[in-house]
């Protein structure tokens, strides 16, 4: 089995989303149906979930999933792992068995907080940092072991096979989240491996992601030298690693990062009144080397919120659906109706043009 | 009395039937070639001065003219290929360093034609540029590596963004002197920048009155000679640049000999006319790179930071490490170079073996600058051979910003690469400043040729992205994943930063 691909998968796929505002708890059941009906879309080679809400009661802690394809690489990596952080809580990820599901790795998460000494050592005075270089030290040096979910009470459940299957080999229905993304995928150029399905997730971030990345090359080395090191060899681990950098880290609002990474066309900008032309324009010439083009939707789930982005042509399929307190999106609008008969508001995004959804202010979680 | 002239390169067939002995060939050569014989009543070619400069052949209203290749036989020897024999013969007989221009001659392997580009096929599809849109606008300057908003209503930008010049398509016009060139061939570039948006450097000789005009796209230059620089030259700039070397010949000074400087010339370099205008090796305040700190700064400073200062530098060995050194100097713009770049006049033996192509420079430049965090700081210009928009796409996939394109806009002027610049006998008018040759040229229909050539290009240039699936230039710069290397070597890949055909992504 292989866990880490030679070379870059490209994907075209289902994503699915949704979040209820007011932050209450969704069984994961219901995003599982919302992906069933798009299994048109997906193929038995990847799919995989991500839940934000879902360790109330470990919220504090970073939450890591790992993937080991040996007990040696779980050994290495346990040693790192106690060198750096306080372990609350270590355990086996409950799985079901499922027959279609071969071959799975070892899958371990743990409830863990950076050590004072090893944070103080690091001469880095964040946490999150930390931690980012941590899973990034893991999965480029440590062969056989790869983080595919490191955030606060949230997480990331994937691998090989249908997203229906996955969803039964990790028990998603027994989570229940305030928001939930969602992949099934259909890889246009190699196997599948369990490293590669989506989401994609450092931090509190997760990523799905339908579409191939025609600027992969130029976003991976701009990625490169802002210190990011990109292992998988996947488009959508540049788009992860993208938004970590311009939200995270720039500190740039989740509405100016979606414009860099879909810019607006010279002509609108040129049309635009200022401060906002200048806004634009400042935007595209420093960060050219971040902006993705090429056919994708993507929906990206940043803690308190998700949004979703086409690209500016809009190449890839994105629908995105609202009621109550909910707000949907999906690549059709079926999977929305399959879970939502009767949507207050259904709407089909511009190219470039984000649908930002995010937990009520006064929300707590 | 013993002789050892070399046999002419090129002989002029001229068909008697045909010639009416008009007498148009006789004005239209610049070197001398033609003249009326009017003994026999017809006209006669001195055929060893003849440089295959086709004016003749083109403005012959008969069509009796045909300029063919010598064909006399050397005695064949793979160690002395005859260009050197007869570097020999005449270095023989003048003992001097012979002079040549335009760029490398040498047959070294070009990398741009050892390079594919990429293209989509069904899993990301391929954009079409006649239905979509296709951004080829390009800034150089400086950039911050992050910006900082606030929000008041909309959005605010915070940080200060560094001053940039704007071009419509990642072309311009490399550094050529007035001097070098003649004056309606600078007003032809500098009418053409402004159409197409782009910009005109001048190149070391100063900017010619009639030419402040047009100076919002217009670099100038400073270089070790200062020929013509004074504050309103660079206050009038859209940017300033500081030439420490050029590709033809790195480490190697300037010399426009006497007899080209005119009047507007010398006006315009402030120097007397007549005399020789000669730009030494180095600058003579710039012993290193603290020395080039200090000049950086001081246009800086003269320019209240309105403007980038380019630094234009050869590509030679060590260029990756010069480079970030210039970086650091606070340059905004670096602009390289490439040993195939032209030049008005040069050594021989220089501009054929010194320096490196410009393909390696700009990859191991952009390479090393993103190893130093200090891309972003720079904007990237590559010269030197930039023959096609083929040349531009791939010099652009491997790191450039922008290219710059010289011998290629002499060329669209009428140019035939005759490589004889430095005589100032130029029949195309294009670098002669000779009143009866350079009044050929007519600056509207110069800047209109120049136009089209920038226009065709953005346009295959857009057709190059919509079928790599993209639709700005900025989503191919540095993306070396769209090139596959056919038939180079190991290491040169490796240096490039791109696979070989065959490999997948």
């Amino acid at each position: 089995m292989t866990y880490v691909s030679e070379g870059r998968i490209a994907s075209g796929c289902s994503v699915g989303a949704f979040i209820d505002r007011s932050g209450r708890a969704i069984s994961g059941d219901v995003v599982v149906e919302l992906m069933a009906s798009m299994r048109d879309r997906a193929t038995d080679l990847g799919a995989g979930y991500a839940g934000y809400g879902i360790y109330p009661d470990l919220k504090d802690f970073y939450a890591l999933h790992i993937m080991y394809d040996s007990p040696t690489a779980q050994v290495r990596t346990e040693e790192m792992l106690r060198s750096r952080f306080a372990i609350k809580r270590d355990e086996v990820m409950p799985t079901r068995q499922v027959d279609s599901i071969h071959a799975a790795p070892l899958l371990r998460r743990y409830f863990v907080r950076p050590s004072h000494l090893a944070l103080a050592e690091s001469r880095l005075d964040e946490e999150d940092e930390f931690v980012r270089r941590t899973v990034m030290q893991i999965n480029a040096g440590l062969e056989g072991a790869f983080v595919f979910s490191s955030g606060k009470n949230m997480g990331v459940f994937k691998g090989v096979g249908y997203p229906e299957e996955i969803a039964e080999f990790f028990r998603i229905g027994e989570y229940d989240a305030y928001c939930w993304i969602a992949h099934g995928r259909f890889p246009t150029n190699t196997p599948g491996w369990w490293g590669g399905a989506h989401p994609f997730s450092v931090l509190n971030w997760s990523i799905v992601h339908n579409g191939e990345i025609s600027s992969y090359g130029i976003n991976r080395r701009y990625l490169e030298m802002m210190g990011y090191r990109c292992t998988l060899m996947t488009d959508t681990e540049v788009m992860a690693y993208l938004v970590d950098l311009l939200v995270r880290r720039h500190g740039l609002p989740a509405y100016l990062a979606c414009k860099v990474l879909a810019p607006p066309f010279w002509d609108e900008i040129d049309r635009m009144d200022e401060p906002d032309r200048q806004v634009y324009e400042s935007l595209r010439i420093v960060y050219g080397s971040a902006s993705v083009n090429g056919p994708f939707s993507i929906v990206c789930g940043y803690g308190r919120g998700m949004f979703g982005l086409n690209d500016r042509i809009k190449l890839r399929p994105m629908i995105a659906a609202e009621k109550g307190d909910m707000v949907y999106i999906a690549s059709e609008e079926s999977a929305i109706r399959a879970i939502e008969a009767n949507p207050q508001r259904v709407w089909n995004p511009r190219g470039g043009e984000p649908v930002i959804a995010q937990l009520y202010e006064d929300v707590a979680v | 009395m013993k002789r050892y002239e070399m046999p002419p390169s090129f002989r002029l067939k001229i068909d008697r039937d045909l010639c009416v002995a008009c007498k148009r060939c006789t004005d239209e050569c610049g070197f001398g070639v033609l003249s009326y014989d009017h003994e026999a009543g017809r006209i006669k070619a001195e055929h060893a001065r003849c440089v295959a400069c086709h004016r003749c052949m083109v403005y012959c209203p008969q069509s009796a003219i045909t300029v063919e290749a010598d064909t006399h036989a050397y005695q064949q020897s793979a160690a002395w290929p005859v260009h050197l024999r007869e570097q020999v013969y005449r270095q023989a007989a003048t003992g001097g360093i012979l002079l040549t221009a335009m760029g490398n001659a040498m047959q070294y392997e070009s990398i741009f034609d050892r390079l594919v580009l990429d293209a989509c096929q069904v899993t990301n599809p391929s954009i079409d540029p006649l239905r979509e849109p296709m951004e080829l606008r390009t800034y150089l300057g400086s950039r911050p590596d992050s910006l900082e908003f606030e929000q008041e209503g909309g959005y605010r930008l915070k940080t200060e963004v560094p001053p940039q010049i704007r071009l419509e398509t990642p072309v311009l016009f490399s550094a050529m002197s007035l001097g070098a060139l003649s004056l309606p061939v600078h007003k032809s570039l500098a009418t053409a920048a402004r159409t197409a948006g782009t910009f005109l450097n001048t190149g070391e000789g100063g900017l010619h009155e009639d030419l402040y005009p047009y100076a919002e796209n217009i670099i100038v230059q400073v270089a070790s000679g200062r020929f013509g620089v004074f504050d309103k030259y660079l206050r009038a700039a859209a940017a300033i640049e500081i030439k420490i070397g050029q590709g033809a010949k790195p480490g190697i000074g300037g010399h426009l000999p006497g007899e080209k400087v005119g009047d507007e010339v010398a006006a315009t370099r402030m120097i007397p006319a007549g005399t020789d205008a000669l730009s030494p090796a180095p600058h003579h305040d710039i012993y290193s790179i603290e020395d080039l700190r200090q000049l950086v700064f001081a246009l800086k400073e003269s320019v209240e930071y309105s403007k980038p200062i380019s630094v234009k530098i050869a590509a030679v060995h060590n260029i990756a490490a010069i480079a970030c050194g210039v970086a650091r100097a606070g340059a905004d713009i670096i602009q390289i170079d490439g040993f195939r770049g032209s030049t008005g006049a040069a050594p021989t033996i220089i501009r054929d073996h010194v320096g490196i192509p410009i393909e390696i420079a700009i990859a191991v430049v952009d390479q090393r600058l993103r190893e130093e965090g200090l891309r972003n700081r720079v904007s990237l210009v590559a010269g030197g051979s930039i023959r096609s928009s083929a040349d531009l796409a791939k010099a652009i996939a491997l790191g450039a910003d922008a290219c710059a394109i010289g011998t290629a806009a002499l060329i669209a002027l009428g140019c035939r690469v005759c490589m004889k610049c430095y005589t100032g006998n130029c029949s195309w008018g294009i670098t002669s400043q000779r009143p009866e040759l350079y009044g050929r040229i007519d600056p509207h229909e110069g800047a209109e040729r120049l136009v089209n050539l920038l226009r065709g290009w953005s346009l295959e240039l857009k057709e190059i992205l919509g079928a790599c699936g993209v639709n700005s230039i900025e989503s191919l710069r540095g993306s070396r994943m769209r090139l596959r290397g056919i038939g180079l070597d190991a290491q040169t890949l490796e240096i490039l930063g791109v696979s070989a055909a065959g490999a997948s992504c």
